[in-house]
């Protein structure tokens, strides 16, 4: 035991090593599916594919609630009191800056498509409702104007707008 | 010691004796059903992949002859698209899908029928199961969704010792095909129960299924011929693609884990001598012995 | 027996954490410095390929609850939906079916070990009752676990099973229906045993806790079934037991993935692929191969109440092993006589499992009564008499003496 040579030591580590690491990557090879198990499963993702809404039943001055991916997408009617309102804030002044322009698409500016959760922790906004007159988040007091944007309140950043386009006048494809 | 060995060897001759003889005891009993023959098979073996070109002609017989009585529940249309699968493009998924009428309920709570999405199942031929029952004779033809998988044939000793070497896997199948070509005219004095067919493989040889498919019936675009025997083939194999949709990429990490795991267990294997060899030495030199050709 | 403790943990909080908690010079004393025979052979490793079992087995366990639905209703079609959906869904339910399969065959080789070297004799009785135990509570979580897919197997080995409390004379109707919660298997049946599914293995793990307790107080047994005597009879048990039983790990690991990707279904029924369906019972039932001798001993009698009593007694008479057998020396290595009868009742263990799947009819009755009587007669005639008849031979003085023995001759 005691006269190893060096050389049979080199080699000895080297096995001791390479079995090691080899079993390291094993293991770690092993939590792969463990953890990719956790993501949403194919029935899921399918269900997520992107959704039409036909926008012609939707009166002005009216908010609708949809669903697309299990989120609540709220769609508003603008009037033109509330286009006004949201387009003459000095947008320097808002927590989160952005324009009006900017949240809705161009030559749509009646509608306003975000998605229908507080940016504080989740919970859904009561619409028409709040200070702004836009929404009103009764979990923690965000208030939000009629462009989505935080105006008052916990919460940090503006409703997020889900990806979306016109496929004609009448009618948004989400997703 | 000889004694030992005979008495082991008795045992094993006579249970093997048994195991022989037992089988053909219990043949002369029941009505011989004869094993279905084996068929080669793209997706049998350690490299087995689904043959897409095959897997879409079997598709092509599932919608045109066995849908309008079996339903196919558990796979969606987005699964023609899958990797592994008929190879279809996730549009042609879309486009099949839309050829299906989906109940549904519109806005105002009305039953309605709209186009299949991707992500929707293949709709059953019948409301529910009872009236699937009341329009086949009292018995509802059975989802197909599993089917590959749930039907199989008793292997036998040693057959299915065999089995476990050569992955022997594909009963179902075979089963299918067998069933699929086997109907023919009942032997001389067979009764057969009213409402029944002969089948030369099914259990208890009357089948409540009319023979459902016959050379030419379905029409195939890529040249196969158009031959019962090619049918029953194809859509087989379709259907075990629709209980094992991830057969292809089962045997392909298999493959992979098995390499891993050899040379780990090599690298063990070694390791386990070294640390080994190093407790014996001394005590090996000390009792005389080559300390080379330890193994403990 | 744990080797004593010379932990002393160079790092100043693991000094002071084990002033608090010697946690560390547990686990050194009982998996580092432990002494283990130095003569043990691989048979050995399949305790801790056991332990790894148990640990794949609620690991993927764990994991397959968080998409398993027990309800009638949806438990065979969430369980196709891990099949199809579930990323990997295909990988985790596989490795726990066949897990299932290959922790049984581990325990048998294991408990034919414990038979054949005589483990469970002075002073290791408790070591081996717990054994016992353990497989009883693999046994119910194994067929629980089976009634869960809610297949026509499942439906139907949770209705036969459930039928043997019924021999019970008087009370065994009412008991039945009490398991059930209902006057048949259903939906009550399902969510009590996914619930006690889930909770088994944890008994098992812990029951495993006091089995390998148990084995550190009164030390392994060795193929020579005599005591190590000094430190040249043993080694640490690391490195010396854990790279070997880790090497045997990984051995066993390409068994369990050779069925795992390439005969997932070899071990299951095709039946168990069709959804339960209580009005049409399958043509041929049958339990898990794990079960099939005694399933075969239960049909093997006649008469219910018996067979259902032989059933149990079966397995419970494995318990009473360390006094039924009253030979002094151990191993078989040094009874000629006794190995002779323990590779017969080997053999018997098997062709009973082979007889188990096949129909209760003819000539299989009669084998299986046969092969039943010999089962029995291993306990109850033959072990209590070897020890009085049987001309053992020398047994060495010591574990080095036997390996060194071994080797002049060799």
């Amino acid at each position: 035991m005691t006269t190893v040579s060096s050389a049979e030591h080199t080699r000895r580590d080297f096995l001791y090593i390479a079995t090691g690491a080899v079993g390291a990557v094993g293991a770690a090879a092993a939590l792969v599916p463990l953890i990719a198990q956790m993501n949403p499963d194919a029935s899921t993702v399918a269900a997520g594919a992107p959704i039409e809404v036909d926008l012609a039943p939707i009166a002005e001055g009216q908010i609708v609630k949809v669903f697309w991916r299990s989120k609540p997408i709220f769609i508003s009617h603008r009037s033109k009191k509330e286009i006004e309102e949201a387009q003459k804030v000095n947008v320097g002044t808002l927590p989160d800056p952005e324009p009006d322009s900017a949240r809705v698409k161009q030559g749509h500016d009646p509608w306003l498509v975000v998605i229908g959760i507080c940016t504080h922790l989740g919970c859904i906004p009561l619409a028409h409702q709040g200070e702004y007159n836009g929404f009103f988040c009764p979990c923690h007091g965000s208030a939000y104007d009629t462009s989505g944007r935080i105006r008052k309140g916990p919460a940090p950043k503006n409703l997020p707008l889900p990806p979306y386009q016109f496929v004609s006048d009448t009618k948004i494809r989400i997703g | 010691m000889t004694m030992q060995r005979t008495i082991l060897a008795l045992t094993l001759a006579g249970s093997l004796a048994a195991a022989v003889a037992a089988p053909a005891f219990a043949q002369e009993h029941s009505h011989e059903t004869p094993q279905p023959p084996g068929n080669k098979w793209s997706f049998a073996g350690p490299f087995g992949k689904y043959d897409e070109a095959q897997l879409q002609r079997g598709f092509k017989v599932y919608k045109e002859v066995c849908a309008s009585c079996h339903s196919l529940s558990m796979v969606a249309f987005r699964n023609l698209a899958d990797p592994g699968g008929p190879g279809y493009s996730p549009a042609q998924a879309a486009a099949v899908a839309a050829e299906y009428k989906i109940k549904d309920l519109d806005d105002k709570g009305e039953p309605i029928e709209r186009d299949g999405r991707a992500a929707d199942y293949f709709p059953p031929p019948f409301p529910n199961d009872r009236a699937a029952a009341a329009a086949n004779g009292g018995v509802a033809p059975p989802d197909l969704s599993t089917i590959a998988k749930a039907r199989t044939y008793e292997r036998g000793f040693p057959w299915f010792v065999f089995d476990i070497f050569t992955q022997y896997q594909e009963q179902g199948p075979d089963y299918l095909v067998a069933l699929l070509k086997g109907y023919e005219d009942p032997p001389q004095g067979f009764q057969l129960p009213p409402g029944g067919n002969y089948n030369k493989y099914f259990p208890g040889h009357a089948i409540a299924m009319p023979k459902p498919l016959q050379d030419g019936q379905v029409t195939y675009d890529d040249g196969a011929p158009q031959t019962l025997d090619q049918y029953a083939k194809d859509v087989s194999a379709f259907l075990m693609w629709a209980a094992e949709p991830h057969l292809v990429a089962r045997k392909r990490l298999g493959f992979q884990v098995m390499i891993f795991l050899i040379v780990l267990a090599g690298l063990m294997y070694f390791t386990k001598k070294k640390v080994w060899h190093e407790v014996e030495k001394p005590r090996e030199i000390a009792a005389g012995q080559d300390p080379s050709k330890t193994t403990l | 027996m744990s080797g004593h403790s010379t932990y002393q943990p160079q790092n100043k909080f693991l000094q002071w954490f084990e002033k608090r908690l010697p946690i560390g010079g547990l686990i050194h004393s009982s998996f580092v410095a432990y002494p283990t025979p130095r003569n043990l052979n691989y048979w050995w490793t399949f305790g801790g390929i056991l332990s790894f079992m148990l640990g794949v087995q609620i690991i993927t366990g764990i994991v397959l609850a968080m998409h398993y639905t027990p309800h009638v209703d949806f438990a065979f079609k969430s369980v196709e939906a891990i099949m199809r959906d579930v990323n990997y869904g295909w990988l985790l339910r596989y490795l726990h079916a066949n897990g299932a399969s290959m922790f049984f065959f581990a325990v048998y080789i294991h408990m034919f070990r414990g038979i054949y070297y005589g483990s469970y004799k002075e002073p290791r009785e408790v070591l081996w009752i717990l054994g016992v135990i353990i497989y009883l509570l693999m046994m119910a979580t194994g067929f629980m676990g089976y009634v869960l897919v809610w297949g026509q197997m499942s439906f139907w080995a949770a209705t036969v099973i459930t039928n043997l409390f019924s021999a019970i004379p008087g009370i065994g109707d009412p008991i039945v229906t009490w398991l059930w919660g209902g006057y048949a298997v259903g939906n009550p049946t399902l969510n009590r045993f996914y619930s006690l599914h889930y909770l088994l293995p944890f008994a098992i793990a812990g029951v495993v806790i006091l089995h390998v307790w148990a084995l550190h107080v009164v030390g392994q047994n060795n193929p020579t079934g005599i005591e190590p005597k000094s430190d040249k009879d043993t080694v640490p048990f690391t490195p010396y037991a854990t790279v070997k039983d880790g090497f045997f790990m990984v051995v066993f690991m390409i068994l369990l993935a050779w069925f795992v990707f390439y005969l997932p279904n070899f071990m299951g029924h095709a039946d168990n692929y069709i959804p339960a369906n209580p009005a049409v019972t399958p043509a041929h039932i049958v339990p898990e191969w794990y079960y099939l001798p005694f399933y075969a001993i239960l049909r093997a009698i006649p008469d219910k109440l018996m067979g259902v009593v032989a059933l149990f007694a079966s397995i419970l008479i494995l318990a009473f092993l360390p006094w039924l057998d009253t030979s002094r020396v151990r191993s078989a290595r040094y009874r000629p006589l006794f190995k002779q009868f323990f590779w017969l009742w080997v053999v018997v263990c098997i062709g009973l499992g082979w007889l188990g799947a096949k129909p209760a009819e003819g000539i299989y009755v009669i084998l299986s009564r046969i092969l039943t009587v010999y089962y029995f007669a291993f306990f109850i005639v033959v072990l209590p008499l070897l020890g009085i008849f049987e001309k053992t031979k020398p047994v060495p003085n010591s574990i080095s003496d036997a390996v060194l023995d071994g080797k002049a001759k060799a």
